[in-house]
């Protein structure tokens, strides 16, 4: 006891004695939001994480994390119609982050690097069967892998790829990448049989002693339309003529050539034919607005000196004209005959108004049930109504993207593991949505997109090399830093500075920050300053 | 390769961030920041006034090596902070008076001189002096005044919740124009405080030409932490005045304290600016210009201007004072800032607000 001074009976103490954390109410706590962008990718990528090391500069890491969910990364770079970016918080500030052109550069850093998929720890001996080497088999076969099943996919094509190779021009997606990314499947030990279709699967099945099958075969037949024509070899099909251009290089068609149809089919034809010298025009019944073609993809094909006949339909076709009928859209947007025709010289017309599944491949599954134009399968596993078949990709969709078949492929496989362990799959329950509204925008700087250089428009009509070239990583890293980081924790320091009774304790870089409930008032002070609303306050119980 | 790209993710507008390097992060980022006002103090639930302190103390330890000594006046800031026998500073720490502050102040720093001076030491601790806006406006504006005369090596700090907080919201010469308090309340003709009274001191420790006058908030950390360091680089007399929102006596969320306080800024409500021996040096520019609405309508003590029955005529009036703040001090864009700016309430005697 030490002597105390006059009027003096206590002790000096400190405050640290004196738990403020019993006057809360509400207490702050760490949530863990679903970033909008994560919502919206078919594919299910966990975009603001792999973002999140983008951004710190470890890109392998990022790339590790981006290929848990979609092993394509510098195709999906490159042929993805990134919806995600659509939905970006970021466009509510300024413009959303170019998450595409992320993806690319940590695609082609991957193949520069030979970053390679790590081969599975433990063999589980379980045989799967996939039919169709498209974006969905592959996927499936990737994820099948990752669980440690042995994978074996038959592809009735000379080579796997499926659209990605025999659907989508050079200038989109080189074949080099698509290679590289494709070998990369098979040096983990994948195994993909090409130029063989499988007449009876059920007989391969068992044959093959497989424990499930995912089928994706894809849909590969162009739809029809009936034109009265006279001479029948001018109506080609979208299909055949984006195959002949991959597989022999060379197509004979003639100069002036009409496409008809407004998906990205007809644009990828038109672009096509632009580049071996013909001069397209798309004829589409609708307008622009009403169009299904991605926006870029058609601004492109509009620079490049691609006509389009806006509110037509093809009526007639000759050796040297087309006949068209002017639509006009009624209240629902559906287009209707004005009875108004007119005469456009052409020398040829390619149909890209839509696909079909080829049913000879699978029309030995007699008990397969089908919807449409599409088999019916669970959505929560791509189970069909066969046991254990799966179903993935253009065949189970309306949605047909290569996004979407990766993202079916992803599912399916997760089905198949689920049902080879003698359970169902379930999609976990889904993180609460990071909306603008919970974030604390001011606190984000102005920072400009970054735009991917181009190709010369002039060069374009002539080669097929790449029209988007990648980004440096300069801009790759400050694109990747535009991200805002919706709902989930960016180590901006906020809660730990703003908090006026120092009752936020920092981990150290990567582990964040823990509440000190013993000395936290539940003001509520950090909870509002977090720049990306990772911080919610909830009511204490009493 | 990483470090010549700029962090254009929050910029610097954020307290740290793990893509900075250290060096530019806050000093309230650091992991082992000096933690001058400690967990377990009293203060209410979001007081702007604790942050600010801890803030502004934090700073002054890291720009001397610790060697402070701190010189409270009575008001809120000493009677949460040090209830018998606790205390929450991590540094020397004395209190006499409500009014006295500034004197003291001066004292210890004579004293200080004369120990180093005697004892052979060269490594002279400095002294720091604050109060709230009433300790400071008010009853210790005598001293305050004469510590800057004599030009005593003393940084005095007010933080400035705009009115008597501790005793139950009374007006101070630091509250603004029709805000409530306990002794404005909203009645009569002209509810909330008087218009044309107050003073505005950080103008007034312009005038008296001592090295270095700045105000601050606590929205803006860095450059409260910028001021601070600044302040202590100077010997003489300094002063400092920091925005620091009280939400029992303005009636705010407890999680709108920092908001609030960034509004006051953004509006033009709070000028936030630096003065060197008598002249304004740098202002710190509005990023996201908002109208004065969006400030009041955070506060309680300003609902009779918000609501149904808000005289639109005492709103204009406001808006009309930020915007005589955006013009003198030159808060937006590349404006360059009047040389001598007058006191806001010259604007609302004349009758030009």
């Amino acid at each position: 006891m030490m002597k105390k001074s006059f009027a003096v009976t206590l002790d000096p103490a400190t405050s640290l004695a004196n738990h403020t954390g019993s006057w809360r109410t509400l207490r702050p706590v760490n949530v863990f939001k679903l970033p909008p962008c994560n919502k919206q990718c078919p594919a299910g990528e966990n975009i603001q994480q792999w973002l999140y090391y983008a951004a710190e500069g470890d890109y392998e890491h990022a790339w590790r994390i981006l290929t848990e969910e979609n092993p394509f990364p510098a195709c999906m770079g490159r042929v993805c119609y990134h919806t995600c970016e659509g939905k970006c918080n970021r466009g509510f500030l300024d413009e959303s982050v170019g998450i595409n052109s992320v993806e690319r550069f940590l695609g082609d850093y991957a193949i520069e690097h030979n970053l390679a998929f790590k081969r599975p720890v433990r063999e589980t001996g379980k045989k799967v069967l996939i039919v169709g080497a498209g974006p969905a088999g592959l996927a499936a076969a990737y994820h099948l892998r990752r669980f440690g099943h042995t994978v074996h996919v038959v592809e009735a094509s000379a080579e796997a790829g499926g659209m990605m190779r025999y659907g989508i021009p050079t200038y989109r997606l080189p074949r080099n990448v698509l290679d590289a990314e494709i070998k990369r499947l098979t040096d983990m030990g994948i195994t993909i049989e090409c130029g063989r279709k499988i007449e009876d699967i059920e007989a391969e099945k068992k044959a093959g002693k497989y424990d499930a099958v995912i089928l994706g075969v894809g849909a590969g037949l162009s739809q029809n339309v009936d034109i009265p024509q006279g001479d029948t070899n001018h109506v080609l099909n979208a299909l055949k003529v984006l195959g002949d251009i991959e597989t022999t290089g060379e197509i004979q068609i003639a100069r002036r050539v009409a496409v008809y149809g407004g998906g990205n089919t007809a644009v990828d034809v038109a672009r096509s034919l632009r580049r071996l010298g013909a001069e397209p025009m798309i004829v589409y019944r609708r307008n622009r607005d009403k169009m299904p073609a991605n926006k870029e993809e058609m601004d492109a094909a509009i620079e490049e000196g691609i006509q389009v006949k806006w509110l037509s339909t093809i009526t007639g076709a000759t050796k040297e004209s087309i006949k068209i009928e002017k639509m006009e859209l009624d209240e629902t947007g559906y287009p209707q005959p004005t009875g108004e025709f007119e005469e456009l010289p052409a020398d040829a017309v390619v149909l890209a108004v839509g696909q079909n599944i080829d049913k000879s491949a699978i029309e030995k599954l007699k008990d397969l049930k089908f919807q449409k134009d599409a088999v019916v399968v669970d959505e929560q596993d791509m189970s069909t109504n066969m046991e254990g078949y799966f179903a993935a990709g253009d065949m189970a969709t309306s949605d047909r993207t290569v996004t979407h078949a990766i993202g079916m492929g992803k599912t399916a496989a997760r089905g198949v593991n689920a049902y080879l362990k003698g359970s169902k799959y379930q999609k976990p329950q889904k993180h609460e949505d990071a909306k603008f509204e919970d974030m604390h925008p001011w606190y984000y700087s102005e920072a400009p997109k970054m735009i991917r250089p181009e190709l010369e428009v002039a060069r374009r009509t002539q080669t097929f090399d790449e029209v988007q070239h990648g980004l440096t990583e300069e801009n790759a890293v400050f694109e990747a830093r535009r991200c805002l980081s919706c709902g989930n924790c960016m180590e901006c320091d906020n809660c730990y500075g703003v908090c006026p009774d120092s009752a936020v304790i920092k981990l150290g870089p990567g582990k964040g920050y823990e509440f000190n409930y013993d000395y936290c008032k539940g003001c509520g002070v950090c909870a509002q300053e977090c720049p990306c609303g990772h911080i919610k306050m909830v009511p204490e119980k009493i | 390769m990483l470090d010549k790209i700029k962090f254009y993710q929050t910029g610097s507008n954020t307290v740290g961030n793990r893509l900075l390097n250290p060096s530019m992060r806050a000093i309230q980022a650091s992991a082992d920041r000096p933690n001058g006002l400690i967990s377990g103090h009293r203060a209410c639930q979001g007081c702007g006034e604790a942050l600010g302190a801890r803030y502004a103390i934090d700073a002054a330890m890291r720009a001397t090596g610790g060697q402070i000594v701190v010189v409270n006046a009575t008001g809120c800031l000493e009677v949460f902070s040090t209830p018998y026998p606790e205390s929450a500073w991590q540094l020397p720490w004395i209190h006499s008076l409500f009014g006295n502050a500034a004197a003291v102040g001066s004292g210890v720093a004579a004293a200080m001189k004369i120990r180093a001076q005697k004892s052979g030491n060269t490594n002279v601790p400095r002294v720091i002096a604050q109060g709230g806006d009433g300790g400071t406006t008010d009853i210790g504006f005598g001293p305050l005044s004469g510590m800057f005369e004599r030009n005593d090596d003393v940084l005095y700090i007010c933080y400035d919740n705009e009115a008597y907080m501790n005793t139950g919201v009374q007006r101070s010469s630091a509250t603004p124009p029709s805000a409530r308090t306990a002794t404005t309340q909203l009645v009569g003709e002209h509810p909330g405080a008087d218009w044309g009274k107050g003073k505005d001191v950080p103008l007034i420790a312009m005038a008296h030409g001592i090295p270095y006058v700045a105000t601050a908030t606590v929205a803006d950390l860095r450059d409260l932490e910028a001021k601070v360091t600044k302040a202590m680089s100077f010997h003489g007399a300094r002063y400092i005045q920091i925005l620091t929102p009280c939400p029992l006596g303005w009636g705010t969320a407890s999680g709108s304290t920092v908001t609030c306080a960034r509004m006051a800024m953004e509006t033009g409500f709070f000028p936030v600016y630096e003065a060197e021996y008598g002249k304004i040096t740098s202002v710190r520019k509005i990023r996201q210009k908002q109208p004065v609405i969006n400030y009041l309508k955070l506060q309680r003590r300003f609902a009779h201007l918000t609501g149904k029955k808000a005289d639109p005529n005492v709103v204009a009036r406001l808006q009309a004072l930020c915007d005589t703040n955006i013009k003198n001090f030159g808060l937006l864009g590349d404006d360059e800032p009047q040389l001598t700016p007058a006191a806001i309430q010259s604007y609302e005697r004349s009758n030009r607000v």
